[in-house]
């Protein structure tokens, strides 16, 4: 039935105004999505341009990457050294974003506080992924009891208030950042694991699966070639989606200071900092540049992950 | 039940329209296009029809030859954006086309209402069906609760759902499709209109209940005077329940009579064609249906000349070329499109193309091809006739060969 | 329709058992000791010995859970090792403020996610609903720790419209009530405006296309009506699920701006419990936050039903 596809290509528009013509709403998005069922998978991918607004997302995530990964060799002051001869400065050549009520280099101690958000993120997910979402995978293809009481235990999880468990695991482990980013990223795992799962489940019982079943392909290789390409997408948009929200946890926690420890610095802490102490009155910087950080950075990464979504034809319930 | 008609909040009065008097719904060069991201798609190109209070019409095509959207299109219930109409629709002594939204909306339901296809995704599935009844008798009725409510207890009586003082709490999803279509057409008569649109009201049914609908509404029509247009793409739907028969192809009528003269008289191949794949249960058991080759062809690239010729076992070298007018054939009243007309169920053209159809099948009909494709397929099938005939036209094959 | 709430009610109880003993092990799985926290890091191991004796914590755990909950039962979450507070006291006065801040942010989310998905649904893709769309982007990526700090800045220090800090409660001066309650509310609506209109929209997208969206029209409907009558309720349960999880999440997810604006909430509690080692304080608020979180699920499933009857009947 090669010709079928051909056809249905072909006669996309026909088919999309014939006896099933939705009446009401045939916008773009109405005529997009009818066609997207007939068309194939490239014509997809060249419908909708990324937009300008996905790439000046991805170059601030870089921009802030690239600075967190050369903080050390990029010629900054040190962000600690407190410099009392210039204490609330505003912006000048040699303190470019100004200096703290210490005197710190403000535009220091945001490099370096990059990392912190960045780190704990991105390496959190990552870990949250390696195993929940492989838990996720297997689980639902799989299905059977281990399946639904490893469903039904992450439910329950998810309903325990997991800031509890962070903040006292970090107390007593040690407010270092490698520490917390492990911490936050065994957090994920119930959260990645249900969606995975969810995903997976979806297409355990398609066709494609059925029939490399049939042709006598092994679990793994079902799992690996048939069911994990699909997989992929639901599970990069979410987890993007999640290293805004780890993200969003860190610096909650930092701003409490409960995070790394002072005086190391990140945005969290830096925004506590700016808070505190009147500096809110006396100098505003102090509170506004990583929050501007923050706010580009969760906006950027979050446009990515919404331009994945559209991209794969996620519908937005379902993340 | 429609005879006190309050007018509060209405602007519009509507004549009453005759039998004879001038037509109730007259269509003039109506258009219907939608710009969609591969291009424009004509979906209704240039039709027009008279239809008379009271009667029925049938309109028959296949899927995508345009009669959904000329249904839609002849109400005004378009997609708000990117679609393109011209032409004129003039209803009940009110031009339709020039409306305002606010104008139509005191149209649509009182005056002219329709049926849907699928029951099931037509009507809402969270409101009882009740709610989905007085809905619109509150609207255009200006009836207080409590009278809508019963009106509508009467209605689902009349279109024999039992117990109807109970089913009007109920949810489609508790009804079966039969009654689900019942309670559509309740929907759809609630406010006595004059003109009901039924797009293929009971394709989505089992056989048995298709019958049992279409002579509901055909009981429910001769006590309402109401006129009907019966969409569909299964000519023995039709062929006994309307006045008149529009065959449409590719947005275009090709064939428009009385339905017996189209039953007796068939002009257009096309028609012939859709007769032909009917099952008759008067055909001796093992009978193969005929199927129509090929497939609608695509609207946003039509092909020249005729739009059924890449189809059509019938097609001539001017049917690839040049597009047949609309004319009448024997009688004012019946009207077909096509240079090569058959008489007596046999084409007058002079070479009968053996095999054009039966090729289209197995060849690619994308947009920029079908025109090629069939003339290449034309050409052979000339070829194979010259001799036997003897006056196969060559010139004919060569200019074939340059489109 | 019965079968269906039992079935629910039974799977209630079995999560409420599992959480409890999930806050339970939690805390005491932690390693680190609460006679530290009360007699200091100074104190003698005979002393520590007795006191651990006298809050029975030298007993088997399952002992210790048994009692707990029997405790629990009782209506006794016990007390705090610190300062001797009752934990249902603690409860009890932080919960009417975390209340009214959720009950505050989530009228004004629902108030403008709604008509904004409604009225952009209608028209996607198009310059306002771009706007719009692009816009909750802004606003999901202000988070509490963001965005209260500004707000502080801005209308209280600056603008000296609202008070920085503070609580008063709602029956001794409903106004001063209100002022107080409003810059940590809208601190906390960002997220949920982004969230809520982002579900509906996508939804009511789909469900404009629907047969019987048509139907409606062709019925003479004005279209406010077919938004809200008919293309409203079949759109919610996106809405509804988020919804669900959102407030639960709220319910113990206020701290930061309980710590900003210095209003005694359970999440601060909660939060400050955790970082003293206040065992029984964090066992009891965080099983008290679960089984809420738990509730809210059950009342999300129950309005499902009301949404759409499907769900019980079909």
């Amino acid at each position: 039935m090669p010709d079928d596809r051909e056809l249905a290509s072909t006669h996309a528009a026909d088919q999309l105004l014939g006896d099933r013509f939705p009446g009401m709403a045939a916008t773009d998005e109405l005529v997009v999505s009818r066609q997207s069922e007939a068309l194939d998978s490239d014509d997809i991918l060249l419908r909708r341009p990324l937009g300008i607004l996905f790439w000046l997302a991805l170059a601030w995530v870089a921009v802030v990457a690239l600075a967190a990964i050369f903080a050390n060799v990029l010629p900054l002051h040190n962000p600690n050294f407190q410099n009392y001869n210039a204490i609330n400065q505003g912006p000048s050549f040699h303190y470019l974003l100004g200096t703290d009520d210490l005197g710190r280099d403000l535009l220091s101690r945001l490099v370096f506080g990059a990392r912190v958000s960045l780190i704990v993120g991105f390496v959190s997910v990552a870990i949250g992924m390696a195993v929940g979402g492989t838990g996720g995978l297997v689980s639902g293809y799989l299905g059977g009891a281990v399946d639904g009481s490893l469903n039904a235990l992450s439910f329950v999880i998810l309903a325990y208030p997991a800031i509890v468990a962070v903040i006292a695991i970090v107390a007593f482990w040690g407010q270092s950042l490698w520490k917390i980013t492990i911490i936050i990223g065994v957090g994920t795992i119930p959260l990645l694991f249900r969606v995975v799962r969810a995903s997976s489940l979806s297409f355990a019982n398609r066709d494609f699966v059925i029939a490399a079943k049939t042709m006598g392909a092994t679990t793994p290789r079902i799992l690996f070639r048939e069911i994990l390409p699909n997989v992929v997408p639901v599970a990069l948009t979410f987890g993007l989606i999640t290293v805004a929200g780890v993200i969003v946890i860190e610096g909650s926690l930092a701003f409490l200071g409960l995070s790394v420890k002072l005086p190391t610095p990140s945005w969290g802490n830096l925004i506590s900092e700016g808070t505190s102490n009147g500096n809110i009155s006396i100098n505003p910087l102090i509170l506004l540049w990583p929050s501007l950080c923050m706010f580009l950075l969760l906006l950027s990464i979050n446009l990515i992950g919404d331009r994945l979504r559209q991209r794969f034809d996620i519908r937005e319930g379902l993340l | 039940m429609s005879a006190v008609r309050r007018t509060r909040g209405r602007t519009l009065e509507f004549k009453d329209v005759h039998d004879g008097g001038g037509p109730l719904l007259a269509v003039e060069d109506l258009h219907t296009a939608f710009r969609t991201t591969r291009g424009t798609v004509r979906a209704v190109d240039g039709v027009s029809f008279e239809l008379q209070a009271g009667t029925t019409l049938g309109i028959v095509g296949e899927s995508g030859s345009g009669k959904t959207v000329l249904s839609r299109s002849i109400m005004g219930l378009l997609p708000p954006h990117d679609v393109l109409r011209s032409g004129t629709v003039h209803f009940a002594g009110h031009e339709l086309t020039a409306m305002k939204p606010s104008e139509l909306r005191q149209v649509w339901g009182a005056e002219l209402s329709m049926i849907f296809q699928d029951p099931m995704t037509a009507l809402n599935p969270v409101k009882r069906i009740g709610k989905q009844i007085t809905e619109s008798l509150l609207l255009h009725l200006d009836m207080d609760k409590k009278e809508a409510a019963s009106t509508a207890v009467e209605l689902l009586r009349s279109v024999g759902i039992p117990s109807p003082e109970e089913r009007v709490r109920w949810y489609p999803f508790q009804l079966s499709g039969g009654m689900r279509q019942r309670v559509m057409i309740a929907i759809a008569l609630a406010c006595a209109p004059r003109l009901v649109l039924a797009d293929e009201p009971t394709t989505g049914l089992d056989v048995t209940v298709q019958a049992q609908i279409l002579d509901l509404l055909g009981d429910l029509q001769r006590e309402r005077h109401m006129a009907v247009i019966l969409v569909t793409h299964d000519l023995g739907v039709v062929a006994s329940r309307a006045d008149e028969i529009i065959v449409m192809y590719a947005g275009r009528i090709v064939e428009r009579a009385p339905a017996d003269t189209l039953f007796h008289d068939t002009h257009m191949p096309y028609t012939k064609a859709l007769m032909e794949s009917i099952p008759r249960l008067a055909d001796p058991a093992g009978t193969r249906l005929t199927a129509i080759p090929g497939r609608p062809p695509d609207l946003i690239h039509p092909p020249k000349g005729c739009r059924f010729a890449p189809r059509c076992p019938y097609a001539q070298t001017k049917c690839l070329e040049a597009e047949p007018p609309l004319r009448t054939a024997g009688s004012p009243d019946h009207l077909f499109a096509c240079w090569f007309p058959l008489v007596n169920g046999v084409s007058t053209a002079p070479a009968p193309v053996a095999g054009n159809g039966a090729a289209a099948t197995t060849l690619p009909d994308g947009p920029g091809d079908t025109a090629t494709a069939t003339a290449q397929a034309a050409s052979g099938g000339t070829d194979a006739a010259a001799p036997g005939s003897g006056d196969g036209p060559t010139a004919g094959g060569e200019t074939e060969a340059e489109a | 329709m019965g079968k269906y709430f039992l079935r629910r009610s039974i799977q209630l109880v079995v999560v409420a058992f599992i959480i409890s003993i999930l806050a339970f092990l939690l805390v005491h799985l932690l390693p680190g000791d609460p006679s530290v926290t009360i007699l200091g890091p100074n104190d003698t191991a005979q002393n520590r010995a007795i006191l651990l004796k006298q809050l029975g914590l030298n007993k088997p755990l399952w002992q210790q859970y048994t009692t707990w909950l029997t405790a629990v039962f009782h209506g006794n979450l016990g007390q705090s090792y610190l300062n001797h507070e009752s934990v249902v006291h603690i409860l009890a006065t932080g919960f009417p403020i975390d209340l009214e801040l959720i009950v505050i942010s989530q009228i004004i989310a629902f108030a403008v996610a709604i008509p904004l998905a409604l009225f952009t649904s209608r028209r996607p893709n198009r310059p306002v609903d771009n706007v719009a769309t692009t816009g909750t982007f802004g606003l999901l990526a202000l988070p509490p720790f963001v965005i209260a700090p500004i707000l502080v800045a801005v209308f209280a220090v600056g603008l000296n419209w609202f008070p920085a800090t503070g609580f008063v409660p709602l029956t001794q001066d409903p106004w001063a009530n209100l002022q107080h309650m409003i810059l940590p509310s809208v601190a906390i609506t960002f997220g949920s405006i982004a969230v809520y209109y982002r579900l509906l929209r996508s939804d009511l997208i789909s469900t404009l296309q629907q047969d019987f969206i048509t139907m409606a029209r062709s019925k003479g409907l004005s279209n406010r009506r077919i938004m809200w009558r008919h293309a409203f309720r079949p759109s919610t349960f996106s809405l509804l699920a988020a919804a669900g999880v959102n407030i639960g999440g709220l319910i113990a997810g206020t701290f930061i701006v309980e710590y900003l604006f210095a209003l005694s909430g359970i999440g601060f509690s909660l939060v400050q419990a955790v970082n003293q080692r206040d065992y029984l304080v964090v066992q009891g608020i965080s099983l008290v936050v679960a089984l809420a979180y738990v509730i809210l699920q059950f009342i999300v499933d129950f309005l499902f039903t009301v949404v759409d009857p499907r769900v019980s009947r079909g």
